[in-house]
C-alpha cells in the first residue's frame, strides 16, 4: 500500500544512461531472445487462425466433411485452435521462465543498485 | 432418450418460466447481499489512488487471472455465444475461437511490457515517451468510446435476460431492471474500487464456470457422453443438418462472408486492446505475475468456451432453434431455457443469477476503467497537469463513476433488443482499430512518434465509428437500430477489415511524415524498463 507514497528521487534516474544500458550486450541479448520468440510465434498463430477463418468462410464443403459420426472437419479444426492456443501458452511460459527471466532479473538488480526507481512521467 | 427430448422441449415455454420469477429474484438477491459484504470488507483499506484503481497491486497471478476471466466472460460470452450456437450452429462457435485465440496477442505482445511501463491506464504507456497531453487526451477518448460500446452491450443483455426470466415484455419493466443493475454497479464501484470489483469478478467467474460445467456434464450425460450423439440430436430437433456446418449465419452471400473475415480480425486483435482488460494487468505486483494472470485466464476462458459448445448444441437438441428465437429475449435466452429444461426452476434461478452476476461484474470493471481514464488521464494529468494529490484524483474518479453509471443506464435502455455478442463485436472492432496499433507501435517501434499515435488513434476510432454509423447495423434494414431511416452505404456490419489496417497504416504514415523526432533517451528508458521491469510500480522482487 505504501508504495504509492511519492518516492524521493535521491538518486535521480538520469544518472543512469539508459542508452548505454540499451546497447549493452546483456540487454541486446534479452531483447533478441524476446523478439525471436514472440514475433515468429505471433505470425504462426495469426496465420493459422486466419487460415481457419477463411476455410470456415469459403470452404464449406471441405469443413462439412464428416470424420467420426456427426463430427466434421470444421469441428476438429476448431478444437485444434483450442489445442494450439493452450500449447503456445505453455511453450511461451516455459521459454520466458528459462531464457528471459534470468537476464531480466540480473539487469533489474544492477539498475536498482544504481538507484533507478519509477519513471518520472508516470508518478 | 428421444422421448426425453420431446417432453423437455414441450415443457419449456415462456409461460412455465414466468412463475419462477420470484425464486430467481431471491437467488439473485442472495448473490448481491454476499458480494456487497465482500466489497465492503475489501474497501476497508482503499486509501490511495493505487488502492482505488489497481487494488494496491496486491492480487496474485491466479487471482487476477480468475478476475480477468470474470471480466472477459461477459453476458456476450455466456448468453450470446450459447444462443448463437443454438440458432446458427457452427458459426456461433467461430465467435468463441476468435475470443480465445486473441489472448495470445495479450500474452505474447502486450501484458508484461504494459505492466512494466505503466501505472493505471493505457495512456500511461503511450505517454511514456510521446507527448503527454495530446496522447493522453486521445487515449482517454478511445478508452471511453470502447467502454461505452461494451457497456451498452452488457446493459442490453441485462434487459433481454429479464424479459425472459420474469416474462416482462414491456419496455418499462425492462428499463426498471436495467436501472437496478446500473445502480448496484455504481454502489459496488463507488465503495469497493478495483479491489471490490476484482472480488466480485472472482466470485462471478467461479460461479459462472461452475454453473456451465454442471450443465455441460448434464447435457453430455443425457447423450451418453458422446459428442457425435449430441450433434445428431441437435440436427434431429432443429430439423436442420446445416447447423453442424459453417455458413448458416455468414455464408448467405459474398458480403456476409467478407463480414465474417472482418469480425474475425476484430475479435483476434481487439482483446489485447480492451481498456478494462489492460487495466487488470496493473493489479498484480510484477510482470511475471501479469504473465501468470494471462495463463490462468487463457485456461479458464478456453475451458469455458468448450463448455459453451456443448451448451449451445445442447440447447438446440433439447429445446430447438425455433423455440429459442420465439422466446422473449430471443437468441440470448438459449442458456436460461436450457437450464430450465435440465434442472427446472431451481437450476434456471441459479443460472439466471449467475448471468445477472456476470453482467454486474463486467459493467463494474468497465466503469472503473472509464472512471480511471477520465480522472487519471484527463483530470489529473491534462487539466491539472499532475498538480493534484491522489485524494483529489480519486474523488474525481468517484464522481465519474456516478456519471458513467447514469449514462450507461440510459444507453442500456435505448439498446434493448440488440444481440449482445454482436454489440460486443463492435466494441472489439473499435478497440482493435483505435488502441492496438498504437500500443504495439509504441512498445516495439523505436521511431514511432506522437503524430503517428494521434493519426492512428483518431483515424482508427473515427473510421470505425463512421463505418458503423453508415452500416446496416444503424439503418436501412428492418433489423437496424433505426429501421425507418436508410442512409447506409457501407455493406458490412463490422468495420474491422477496413478500420484496423487503416489505423496501422496511419500510425506508420504519421510517424514517417512527422518532422519532430521523439527523445531517443526516453525511448531507451522505456525499452529497458519494459523488458527488465526495473522500478516498475511496487518493485518487490520475487
Amino acid at each position: 500500500m505504501a508504495e504509492e507514497q511519492p518516492v524521493s528521487h535521491a538518486a535521480h534516474p538520469d544518472q543512469v544512461d539508459f542508452r548505454e544500458v540499451q546497447s549493452s550486450p546483456e540487454f541486446q541479448e534479452l531483447r533478441k531472445r524476446q523478439r525471436s520468440f514472440i514475433f515468429p510465434m505471433a505470425v504462426v498463430f495469426l496465420v493459422w487462425y486466419f487460415a481457419y477463418v477463411l476455410l470456415a468462410d469459403y470452404a464449406h464443403g471441405f469443413m462439412s466433411t464428416p470424420v467420426i459420426g456427426n463430427i466434421n472437419v470444421g469441428l476438429i479444426l476448431g478444437l485444434l485452435q483450442f489445442v494450439s492456443t493452450f500449447g503456445i501458452t505453455m511453450a511461451y511460459v516455459s521459454y520466458a521462465n528459462r531464457r528471459m527471466d534470468p537476464i531480466a532479473a540480473d539487469l533489474r538488480h544492477d539498475l536498482e543498485a544504481h538507484g533507478v526507481s519509477r519513471p518520472e512521467e508516470t508518478k | 432418450m428421444n422421448s426425453l427430448h420431446i417432453s423437455a422441449a414441450t415443457e419449456v415455454t415462456a409461460e412455465s418460466i414466468k412463475d419462477t420469477g420470484l425464486l430467481n429474484m431471491i437467488i439473485f438477491g442472495v448473490f448481491v447481499a454476499v458480494t456487497l459484504v465482500v466489497v465492503l470488507r475489501a474497501s476497508r483499506n482503499n486509501k490511495t489512488a493505487a488502492d482505488y484503481y489497481a487494488a494496491g497491486r496486491s492480487f496474485t497471478g491466479p487471482q487476477n487471472g480468475t478476475a480477468i476471466a470474470g471480466d472477459y466472460l461477459s453476458a456476450a460470452s455466456f448468453l450470446g455465444i450459447v444462443g448463437a450456437i443454438a440458432v446458427n450452429g457452427y458459426d456461433g462457435f467461430l465467435y468463441s475461437i476468435g475470443f480465445l485465440v486473441a489472448w495470445l496477442v495479450a500474452l505474447l505482445l502486450v501484458a508484461e511490457m504494459l505492466r512494466n511501463t505503466g501505472k493505471f491506464t493505457m495512456a500511461d504507456v503511450l505517454s511514456f515517451r510521446l507527448k503527454q497531453r495530446p496522447v493522453r487526451i486521445a487515449a482517454a477518448i478511445t478508452t471511453l468510446a470502447v467502454c461505452f460500446f461494451y457497456l451498452l452491450a452488457q446493459m442490453a443483455g441485462a434487459g433481454g435476460l429479464v424479459s425472459l426470466l420474469m416474462g416482462i415484455d414491456g419496455k418499462i419493466g425492462q428499463s426498471l431492471v436495467i436501472t437496478v443493475v446500473g445502480a448496484l454497479m455504481i454502489i459496488y464501484v463507488l465503495i469497493g474500487g478495483m479491489k471490490g470489483t476484482t472480488w466480485v469478478q472472482i466470485i462471478k467467474a467461479f460461479l459462472l464456470i461452475a454453473g456451465a460445467a454442471i450443465m455441460t456434464v448434464w447435457v453430455l450425460a443425457l447423450h451418453d457422453f458422446n459428442l457425435s450423439d449430441l450433434l445428431g440430436a441437435a440436427v434431429e430437433t432443429t430439423g436442420n443438418p446445416a447447423i453442424l456446418d459453417p455458413g448458416l449465419q455468414y455464408g448467405k452471400s459474398d458480403t456476409s462472408k467478407l463480414d465474417f473475415v472482418s469480425l474475425g480480425l476484430a475479435l483476434v486483435l481487439g482483446t489485447a486492446a480492451l481498456p478494462h482488460v489492460l487495466m487488470r494487468f496493473y493489479t498484480v505486483p510484477t510482470a511475471k505475475e501479469a504473465r501468470r494472470s494471462v495463463v490462468w485466464a487463457i485456461w479458464l476462458i478456453g475451458i469455458f468456451y468448450l463448455f459453451t459448445l456443448v451448451l449451445g448444441y445442447g440447447a438446440a437438441a433439447l429445446i430447438g432453434s425455433d423455440a429459442i428465437t420465439g422466446a422473449p429475449g430471443g437468441v440470448n435466452s438459449a442458456a436460461p431455457l436450457l437450464a430450465f429444461a435440465l434442472g427446472g426452476p431451481v437450476l434456471l434461478g441459479l443460472i439466471s443469477a449467475v448471468a445477472f452476476a456476470t453482467i454486474l461484474a463486467v459493467v463494474a470493471g468497465l466503469t472503473i476503467t472509464a472512471a480511471a481514464s477520465f480522472a487519471h488521464d484527463i483530470y489529473a494529468n491534462v487539466i491539472r497537469k499532475g498538480q493534484v494529490d491522489a485524494d483529489g484524483e480519486v474523488k474525481v474518479a468517484r464522481t465519474t463513476v456516478v456519471v458513467i453509471g447514469i449514462i450507461s443506464i440510459l444507453g442500456g435502455i435505448g439498446a434493448q433488443g440488440q444481440n449482445v455478442a454482436f454489440l460486443v463485436a463492435l466494441a472489439f472492432a473499435v478497440a482493435a482499430s483505435a488502441n492496438l496499433p498504437t500500443i504495439v507501435y509504441s512498445l516495439y517501434w523505436r521511431k514511432f512518434s506522437t503524430q503517428g499515435a494521434l493519426w492512428s488513434m483518431y483515424g482508427g476510432l473515427g473510421s470505425a465509428i463512421l463505418l458503423i454509423a453508415f452500416s446496416p447495423v444503424v439503418s436501412g434494414l428492418e433489423t437496424s437500430m433505426i429501421p425507418s431511416a436508410d442512409f447506409q452505404w457501407f455493406p458490412l456490419n463490422n468495420p474491422g477489415i477496413v478500420s484496423i489496417p487503416l489505423a496501422f497504416f496511419l500510425g506508420w504514415l504519421g510517424t514517417v511524415l512527422d518532422k519532430n523526432t521523439e527523445s531517443a533517451i526516453k525511448q531507451a528508458e522505456m525499452e529497458v524498463r519494459s523488458l527488465t521491469g526495473v522500478g516498475a510500480e511496487k518493485a518487490v522482487d520475487h
